[in-house]
């Protein structure tokens, strides 16, 4: 009997009600929630808005359930692409070795050290808050691949020497096919975990650059509500439902994401220990 | 020998992490949709400050020798490199004309590095203490208590810790100032002790976050490390608790986290610049804002670019101090 990770199921609840917020939620919504003076400002949260109006008179329920949605789609759209690359490139630098591996090692190591949110705010400087959210992204991508490049180099590297490649190999296997029937598999747990442990690292890295108002303004993401909020002096004004609505937001997701990822690591690798050990 | 060969393969990867950095800002504005000079000139005109037809063919002409844009796409990158290796000049700044670019950074500079590196190192040490306490005794109650704690603690980033430690400390308890304000002169007490009552709360943010992560990472390796026979067999031995963990547990585990340390400073580089604008604190990071909202390039490329440097320079001390920890690259 394998007993269910408590982390995982925690992780898994919070996950489906941020799915719901965030997924099916925005479509429910009977206006869009960005629209300015729609509804009686600073309102506290009653029956008609749950978590009461902002300064800008906006229903704050309505704009979180927008605001998550965008920030789950970089998080998502990021995270697969920037595991898809790595693993790729790990790989690659793992398996063929020599000067390719030498390549692959130093740009992802500059990319590791190369601080982000520099570039990220030169960029969003020159086009005055109207950087589009998939601009953001692929700046993203491109600073995210290395970390699972790395591990994936160091994986692929053990896995080299294993002994069921070589059984693999000597019994005509070609590489492809290796990588295919053999390798993924070995990996996918892996690379779920670094999936899920990306979107956490781009959605915090996206909220941050909106914090300060560097983000795509005209879109609604858990970070500008923030920035709009300490715009219009909440903090001063007492208004602890509208700043507080996104901070909770963004720290209960962060919570059960890094649930998650750590979750299903160590449910991977307990599999591992009790597979070919 | 492997000293050497060590010590030569971080040089070159430092210069190269630099080399690509600057790489990347110089293509940033070139291959920006919109037109980085027309760009900075319309948030000039936003401001307000009227400008007859003849300024702004000036002012335009000022922003397209700042931003490099004469000459073919050679010529700019090899000028551009040339200003920020050889020259070192940033040119003056936009802004606060006509104080050099130079100047402004090397008053940030040290607050920056500042907070960056008290922070960092008490998160480190405490961090990793406890995370191997946590790990040794990683049946006590306290322990798995404190674990829990770090779980919940570690993945909320710098900025909401900040804003949380804003609301609770500065809106709801009025412990700290609103405003950064420092008084007297550098040597003087009263200095020093504003300094440190008003960099309290930036630090304890960034504290806050990288304990968590020490604790989490630290306790998972002590622990796994005490499971293994050299430990086993010390304790047959006879060595006394505190000698095993120090001395066989601690020596191996340390040696893991030293590197991940290094390889950190560029994201707790990333946190610590938010962190500064919403505390106001006087560093980089605030400094980089403000020449983001006054459309200052100068000076905005003269702050992206020592970050880069700052960072990449941090990295490699840390790299450089590993053979301390390990003595198996320091001895052969």
């Amino acid at each position: 009997m394998r007993r269910t990770s408590p982390r995982l199921t925690i992780g898994l609840i919070i996950l489906a009600v941020f799915i719901i917020l965030g997924g099916i939620l925005p479509f429910l919504s009977p206006e869009d929630p960005r629209d300015w003076i729609r509804h009686p400002r600073n309102l506290p949260p009653s029956a008609e808005h749950f978590l009461g109006t902002t300064n800008l008179g906006q229903d704050t329920f309505w704009l979180l359930s927008y605001a998550t949605q965008n920030s789950l789609f970089i998080g998502v759209f990021v995270a697969f692409f920037a595991t898809l690359i790595g693993v790729f490139a790990g790989l690659a630098a793992g398996f063929l070795g020599g000067s390719a591996d030498r390549v692959i090692t130093l740009f992802a190591d500059v990319f590791i050290v190369v601080p982000s949110l520099p570039i990220l705010i030169l960029m969003s400087s020159l086009l005055q808050g109207r950087a589009s959210l998939l601009l953001i992204s692929i700046i993203l991508i491109l600073f995210n691949w290395p970390w699972p490049a790395r591990q994936m180099r160091s994986i692929a590297l053990s896995m080299r020497e294993r002994q069921f490649v070589n059984t693999a190999r000597f019994s005509g296997s070609g590489t492809v096919q290796i990588l295919a029937e053999e390798i993924v598999p070995h990996i996918f747990s892996w690379a779920m975990a670094n999936f899920v442990n990306t979107v956490l690292v781009a959605i915090a890295t996206e909220s941050g650059l909106a914090v300060i108002g560097l983000s795509s303004l005209e879109e609604a993401t858990l970070g500008t509500m923030i920035y709009w909020a300490l715009q219009h002096q909440a903090l001063l004004g007492q208004r602890w439902w509208w700043i507080g609505s996104p901070v909770f937001a963004i720290i209960v997701l962060f919570i059960c994401l890094f649930l998650l990822s750590t979750g299903i690591a160590s449910r991977s690798a307990e599999r591992r220990g009790h597979g070919d050990a | 020998m492997q000293f050497a060969k060590f010590v030569v393969t971080r040089l070159i990867a430092y210069v190269l992490v630099i080399w690509i950095g600057i790489t990347v800002v110089f293509f940033v504005p070139r291959f920006m949709p919109t037109d980085p000079v027309e760009a900075m000139l319309g948030r000039i005109m936003t401001r307000g400050a009227y400008m007859e037809a003849e300024q702004v063919e000036a002012m335009r002409a000022t922003l397209t020798q700042a931003f490099g844009l004469e000459g073919t796409l050679m010529e700019q990158y090899f000028g551009f490199m040339q200003r920020i290796f050889v020259t070192r000049e940033f040119g003056p700044s936009l802004s606060m004309f006509p104080t050099p670019v130079n100047e402004l950074i090397g008053r940030a500079l040290p607050w920056t590095l500042g907070l960056l590196l008290s922070s960092t190192i008490i998160a480190w040490i405490l961090g990793n203490a406890i995370g191997l306490l946590a790990g040794y005794r990683s049946r006590w109650l306290s322990s798995r208590t404190l674990e829990i704690i770090a779980i919940f603690v570690y993945p909320i980033p710098y900025y909401i810790t900040a804003l949380i430690l804003i609301i609770l400390f500065i809106h709801i308890n009025p412990i700290f100032p609103l405003f950064f304000s420092i008084r007297g002169d550098p040597p003087s007490l009263e200095f020093i002790s504003s300094v440190i009552y008003n960099s309290i709360l930036p630090a304890a943010s960034i504290v806050i976050v990288g304990f968590g992560w020490w604790v989490l990472s630290m306790k998972a390796l002590s622990s796994s490390i005490s499971e293994e026979d050299f430990v086993y067999f010390a304790k047959l031995k006879g060595a006394g608790e505190g000698r095993i963990m120090t001395a066989y547990v601690l020596r191996n585990a340390i040696l893991p986290q030293v590197t991940v340390l290094a390889l950190q400073i560029g994201t707790i580089f990333n946190g610590a610049l938010i962190t500064e604008i919403l505390f106001g604190y006087p560093g980089l990071g605030t400094m980089t804002y403000n020449a983001v909202l006054q459309a200052d390039y100068n000076l905005l490329m003269g702050t992206i670019t020592i970050s880069i440097i700052a960072v990449a320079t941090s990295t490699l001390i840390i790299d450089l101090l590993y053979p301390v920890f390990d003595p198996r690259i320091r001895q052969r």
